[in-house]
């Protein structure tokens, strides 16, 4: 390669010895843009099928929910005023959000504006920040509410959780849980993903008469209407669940809307 | 170039006898945390091994530009941009998967092996013998997890790629489950046993031992 003297600047780029301060720079400078070149173009041009791929996930998931909480798929098929909206709550106001929709929530969210930090005391989920925002879906039947699906998040044992909460329209009973998310260790915590676990959640109240908080995963069976079954061998994972249903059901959470869909203002 | 049966050698080398996981105990930490069920092992050793030839074949067409000084630098970019295509790849087109595999992906740039190939052999070869030597590594690789991901599989939840070969007994079936097998320990006994029943079968596979045992004489 070296033997003829190259008139091209490429060539003779090229010719020059590896170790010399400009083929080290050049060699460095062309692998980083060929390489980014690669990585931004597989992303962007992968990305609306992988969107798409998460929002249909989503979406079996909840239609999962739904049909496990009994009588819900007969509700939702008979009745023609039975229809299962999307609405963004403000989550401290406990009311459907002024200015934000579900298209523009994504956005809104990357504002951190929109996020309230946690104190220790306050932050049983263990997620640090709260968006103030969120999208949740609410089944009518006319004018009440029959049933709200919310999204619940929090730290797990190896990682975060996420879930989708089902309230009862009387705004006192669990009506059925999924988990969109976990890490957790498999065949031990990883086990609330299965439908066993979950169908425990279908009619556990969380709080007493006096509007107190008592959802908690058991050790060992459930004994009370407030508990549901913890899992051998993942007492973390339970406890985990237990701190995030008590979190996103409590005041810091959705605790202001289920109360004002519970006065009937919503 | 070399002639075609030595081409041949650099593929089946790596199968048995330099098998990197099992001779040279390399990329074990993968191994272990996919291969709790034999479709994530299967996507895995798929994954690394088509990283593994692309990033010796860039790797090779580029050797005699690389700067010693910035080697090392050049391949592992070089690498992580494969993994992150193979990674958008999979979110996009195998989503279940993924979920599953999650980081373990990712982490297919610091796998030894995939280094280790392209520094000690794509560096200096073609890049057919690269590629050649690459697919060999890859399917040593993929041997091992497919080995662990089905004996993990079949007796951790008496499946076989999701379908039921061992019917289990809280479904009416006769095989009770054992847990172990779903936890990174089995994995370790697992690799071990078959560490050693390769090392039997093959003695030269056998390292010599770096400290003898202490001369005792019988009959104390």
């Amino acid at each position: 390669m070296a033997d003829q003297t190259p008139t091209n600047p490429w060539k003779r780029l090229l010719a020059l010895p590896n170790e010399s301060r400009g083929k080290t720079l050049f060699v460095a400078f062309a692998t980083a843009l060929v390489c980014t070149l690669l990585v931004s173009g597989a992303t962007v041009l992968l990305r609306p099928i992988q969107t798409a791929n998460r929002a249909a996930e989503t979406q079996l998931r909840l239609e999962a929910l739904l049909s496990a909480i009994p009588g819900m798929t007969a509700l939702l098929s008979s009745s023609e005023s039975a229809q299962l909206s999307t609405v963004v709550i403000d989550l401290p106001e406990g009311r459907a959000a002024q200015e934000i929709t579900p298209e523009t929530l994504e956005t809104a969210l990357l504002d951190t504006g929109n996020w309230t930090a946690l104190s220790p005391e306050q932050d049983l989920a263990g997620i640090g920040t709260r968006p103030d925002y969120a999208q949740v879906y609410l089944l009518r039947d006319g004018a009440a509410v029959k049933l709200m699906v919310l999204p619940i998040a929090g730290a797990g044992y190896n990682g975060p959780i996420e879930a989708m909460i089902a309230i009862n329209g009387d705004m006192e009973t669990i009506a059925g849980l999924t988990v969109t998310g976990q890490s957790e260790t498999p065949g031990l915590g990883a086990r609330i993903e299965e439908a066993a676990w979950q169908q425990g959640f279908a009619g556990t109240r969380f709080r007493d008469d006096r509007g107190e908080m008592r959802f908690a995963v058991a050790r060992g069976p459930a004994t009370t209407d407030y508990e549901v079954d913890g899992i051998t061998g993942a007492t973390r994972t339970s406890t985990a669940v237990t701190r995030m249903v008590r979190f996103w059901l409590g005041p810091e959470g959705y605790g202001p809307l289920i109360d004002a869909v519970k006065r009937g203002e919503f | 170039m070399p002639p075609r049966p030595a081409l041949l050698r650099t593929l089946k080398g790596p199968l048995v006898e330099g098998n990197p996981v099992t001779v040279q105990i390399l990329g074990i930490c993968s191994a272990l945390a996919v291969t709790t069920s034999l479709d994530t092992a299967v996507t895995m050793a798929v994954s690394l091994t088509v990283v593994l030839v692309l990033s010796a074949a860039v790797v090779s067409l580029i050797r005699r530009h690389i700067p010693n000084a910035i080697r090392l630098i050049v391949q592992i970019v070089i690498v992580a941009s494969m993994v992150i295509v193979i990674d958008q790849i999979l979110q996009a087109w195998f989503f279940e998967i993924s979920l599953r595999l999650s980081v373990f992906v990712g982490l297919i740039t610091t796998n030894c092996i995939v280094l280790g190939r392209t520094e000690s052999f794509a560096r200096q070869n073609p890049p057919l013998p690269a590629m050649v030597d690459a697919l060999g590594n890859g399917l040593g690789y993929s041997a091992v997890l497919i080995v662990i991901g089905a004996i993990r599989e079949l007796f951790g939840a008496g499946t076989l790629f999701g379908l039921t070969v061992l019917p289990l007994a809280e479904e009416g079936g006769w095989f009770t489950p054992l847990n172990l097998m779903r936890l990174a320990p089995s994995a370790f006994f697992l690799l071990g046993g078959l560490v050693w029943a390769l090392r039997s079968a093959l003695p030269d596979q056998a390292e010599p031992p770096e400290t003898l045992p202490p001369d005792v004489p019988e009959g104390r």
